[in-house]
């Protein structure tokens, strides 16, 4: 990374300390701020500019609360910590990013770093938001810290920015450490137990008195610390399995002494820490009784939101009124993008002269590009609404009130996020189960995650609904269209708990699972930030889905419209095209379900990205349809007739069974990639996609089959 | 006595940890370690998990965790 010379920080703190607002803020980066802890669950790199114009990179790590290796994500910043002692590729400056409202659990991280002996800068943030009984004097703070520079600011009222980035260049100049000196007071009988692993550290891995003694408390306290030089020997840093062996020999010796002594070695390092942290803040603080009865806004707002009966009912009504405004509001932008789309394919017939290329243009890319477009309505509606969600802190709530209920069939509260995540899309969801420490529950989160509808199933369900569902009103209030929405989300997730429950009697277990999330406070979303991340959010759907689309309707529009003419010279139909063989050969395979060659077609296209199926039968129907006008997709289904049989190949138990097919089959590429990645084996994702397309073709079948038995058509 | 005897609103001081206790680190970690003073802010709707106000901030952890949180000067709210 550091091959250009530039001077590169790194950006540490507290998940929910602010971080990534300041990262956001100093390079400019459209990097997603959340409040929701451990949102930033990779590291995330940018560019900044100094204000004399010289530039740096910035390094966004994972919130922790230590540098202790404790889930995951903690995992990566420890690790990165040993390898930056141990010469490889320090930051020039490590910014500690410290929310003043909660000094003391920040400072304890803030404290560990400037063991490190790399050059501090201490970004003291939310100073906006702090009691005005509390006076943090930024001055004496730094004295007693013994930090080179300590910086208040806001990154809400972005204030204090410049004085960090002065604060950053002039430690990058002038490489100012702080003191030497490890300022935790170690008893003398402590001292002498300790001092063999000390002096080893010293010595032999040439650490600096203060990071030795500190490293050596660690190594006493948590033996995933050692554990950590296990993967450095692998990757070759200069230490040798002798001295590992060592270390770890003298560790088991010095926790039998300690425990001689009365102490708990488990505990030592946060006991020794926090005490001189909290001796020294006392000056800061009037009374600590009072912090924990003070009654914060956002408690006050929890009555409500998480009370006994009013939550669930309020978490609920919020899910459903979401998906009801998904129909509601996106109609009127739908209809102006249908009419854009069909006015752009007009134009088309009129300028470009008759020949294949104006075939292609209309029937494969216009059609197919367009059938997608229409939905992006929709989608920006529900990503807007799962960003607010998120970063007003409601998420962590919800987490907070359905933790049982997850734990009973194998999950975890921090399921949840990642779930509703699917709601979007699978990957940044599969993405962000990284934030669940035990494994058997993250696994399971991951192989039910595809079942949670994703926006790529919004334009199916979307597409068969508004053609072949009528908008009436059942029950006075409860639009059938948004009903029926809502029904297709709901079997998807249903499924998925139960599936959950299954998989969690199956798949043994490593290591216990255990709950501890902050709440954090309520915060007013940005609006600018949302609308900000719903764009970038969208723009990636619409260029990532649209690659594809325009790759796959290219590919079928050639299928579908060749061979023309047959060996004898005839004029030959769709139905004797390439596309129309394969789909006429599997139809007898999905004639069950009731589907015909056109939609087995897209089943098959819709294997690489579910929502190609909607412009895979808009470029059929065009390619279909010899006059020079476009088709309007729902209607062209409407109106086709099997020529066999006379009767409508499309009818409302036909959508139905195929929105359920889609709500199951596992149909996106990128998905199992992503699974891979974080599983390292091709065995999870072979095992979904096998489960899921088996369960896809079941229901499909039994809907289909059931609801013609019923007397539906 | 331990956190999960509590009441909404009443608070305590931590005193010290069971052995069964796993997110032991993880808690000190957080600050939340024997001598410090906490509150029970509230039990969540389907139980299993509640709600603490330590320091200045608040954290949920679940309830079979709470157990082994055991503490003294109890004051009732």
């Amino acid at each position: 990374m550091n091959n250009d010379n530039v001077p590169w920080v790194a950006l540490v703190g507290n998940p929910n300390s602010g971080k990534t607002a300041i990262f956001n803020l100093l390079t400019g980066m459209n990097q997603k701020v959340s409040n929701y802890p451990g949102i930033t669950v990779e590291k995330k790199l940018g560019t900044g500019q100094f204000n004399d114009g010289t530039v740096y990179h910035l390094l966004d790590f994972p919130g922790t609360y230590s540098l202790t290796p404790e889930s995951f994500d903690e995992r990566i910043v420890a690790e990165q910590v040993l390898q930056w002692i141990h010469g490889n590729n320090p930051p020039a400056v490590i910014v500690s990013v410290v929310d003043a409202t909660n000094l003391s659990r920040n400072l304890y991280l803030t404290t560990q770093l400037l063991d490190l002996g790399i050059p501090i800068v201490i970004a003291l943030n939310m100073m906006d938001l702090l009691d005005k009984t509390e006076i943090i004097d930024p001055s004496s703070l730094k004295k007693w810290l013994g930090a080179v520079a300590v910086v208040p600011m806001s990154a809400l009222k972005k204030s204090g920015l410049n004085k960090i980035k002065d604060q950053i260049r002039a430690r990058i100049l002038t490489q100012t450490v702080n003191n030497d000196i490890f300022p935790l007071e170690v008893t003398k009988p402590l001292e002498t137990i300790l001092m063999p692993i000390t002096s080893l550290l010293f010595t032999k891995l040439g650490y600096t008195p203060r990071f030795a003694a500190a490293q050596a408390l660690r190594i006493i306290t948590r033996k995933s610390t050692l554990e950590l030089y296990n993967r450095a020997i692998q990757e070759e840093q200069n230490i040798d399995s002798k001295t590992l062996n060592k270390l770890e020999d003298l560790r088991t010796v010095a926790i039998q002494e300690i425990e001689k002594e009365k102490l708990k070695p488990s505990s030592l390092e946060a006991m020794l820490r926090y005490k001189w942290l909290d001796t020294n803040l006392a000056q800061y603080r009037r009374d600590q009784t009072n912090k924990i009865r003070k009654i914060h806004t956002s408690e006050k707002i929890d009555q409500i939101l998480t009370h006994r009966w009013l939550g669930p009912g309020i978490f609920i009504g919020l899910l459903y009124f979401i998906f009801q405004s998904i129909f509601n509001f996106a109609s009127i932008p739908m209809y102006w993008i249908e009419a854009g789309v069909n006015w752009l394919g007009k134009g088309a017939v009129t300028l470009v002269p008759e020949s294949y290329f104006r075939d292609l243009l209309i029937d494969g890319i216009i059609a197919g590009l367009g059938a997608i477009l229409i939905f992006l309505p929709q989608i920006v509606i529900l990503m807007f609404f799962l960003t607010l969600l998120e970063d007003s802190g409601y998420m962590a709530r919800v987490a907070f009130m359905l933790d049982r209920g997850m734990s009973k069939i194998g999950l975890h509260g921090r399921s949840v996020l990642p779930l509703m995540s699917g709601y979007a899309c699978a990957i940044p969801g599969i993405m962000s189960t990284r934030t669940i420490d035990n494994w058997k529950e993250r696994l399971i989160t991951m192989l039910i995650l595809p079942l949670m509808s994703c926006s790529a199933r919004l334009p199916v369900y979307a597409l068969m609904i508004g053609a072949f569902i009528p908008p009436i009103t059942v029950g006075y209030i409860f639009g059938l269209q948004g009903l029926m929405m809502v029904v297709m989300y709901f079997i998807g997730t249903v499924t998925a708990l139960i599936l959950a429950k299954l998989f969690s009697l199956w798949i043994k277990s490593e290591g216990k699972s255990s709950f501890v999330m902050e709440m954090p406070p309520y915060r007013l979303p940005i609006f600018r930030s949302v609308f900000r991340q719903v764009f970038i959010r969208a723009k990636l759907f619409l260029f990532n889905a649209g690659k594809i689309i325009m790759a796959i309707s290219i590919i079928l529009w050639f299928l579908a419209s060749f061979p023309k003419t047959d060996n004898r010279g005839e004029q030959m139909t769709i139905h004797n095209s390439f596309a129309g063989k394969i789909g006429h050969t599997i139809e007898p395979l999905i004639q069950p379900l009731g589907f015909d060659w056109k939609v087995g077609i897209a089943l098959i296209t819709s294997f690489a990205a579910r929502e190609v199926v909607v412009s895979t039968m808009a470029t059929i129907y065009n390619v279909e349809n010899t006059s020079d006008d476009m088709v309007q997709l729902s209607d062209a289904m409407k109106n086709d007739v099997n020529p066999s049989t006379g009767l409508p190949v499309f009818t409302p138990l036909v959508a139905v069974s195929l929105m359920v097919f889609y709500v199951y089959a596992a149909q996106c590429m990128a998905t199992f990639a992503i699974i891979r990645r974080e599983t390292n084996t091709w065995k999870w994702p072979l095992f979904m996609i096998v489960y899921m397309n088996i369960l896809a073709y079941l229901v499909s079948f039994l809907v289909y089959q059931g609801g013609l038995w019923l007397g539906f058509s | 006595m331990t956190v999960g005897d509590l009441q909404q609103g009443d608070t305590a001081v931590v005193k010290s940890f069971l052995s069964g206790l796993d997110t032991q680190s993880r808690f000190l970690e957080m600050g939340i370690l024997p001598g410090v003073e906490l509150r029970l802010v509230k039990i969540a709707p389907l139980g299993g998990t509640i709600e603490l106000k330590v320091r200045n901030y608040y954290v949920s952890i679940r309830q079979q965790d709470a157990l082994n949180i055991v503490i003294e000067n109890r004051i009732q709210h």
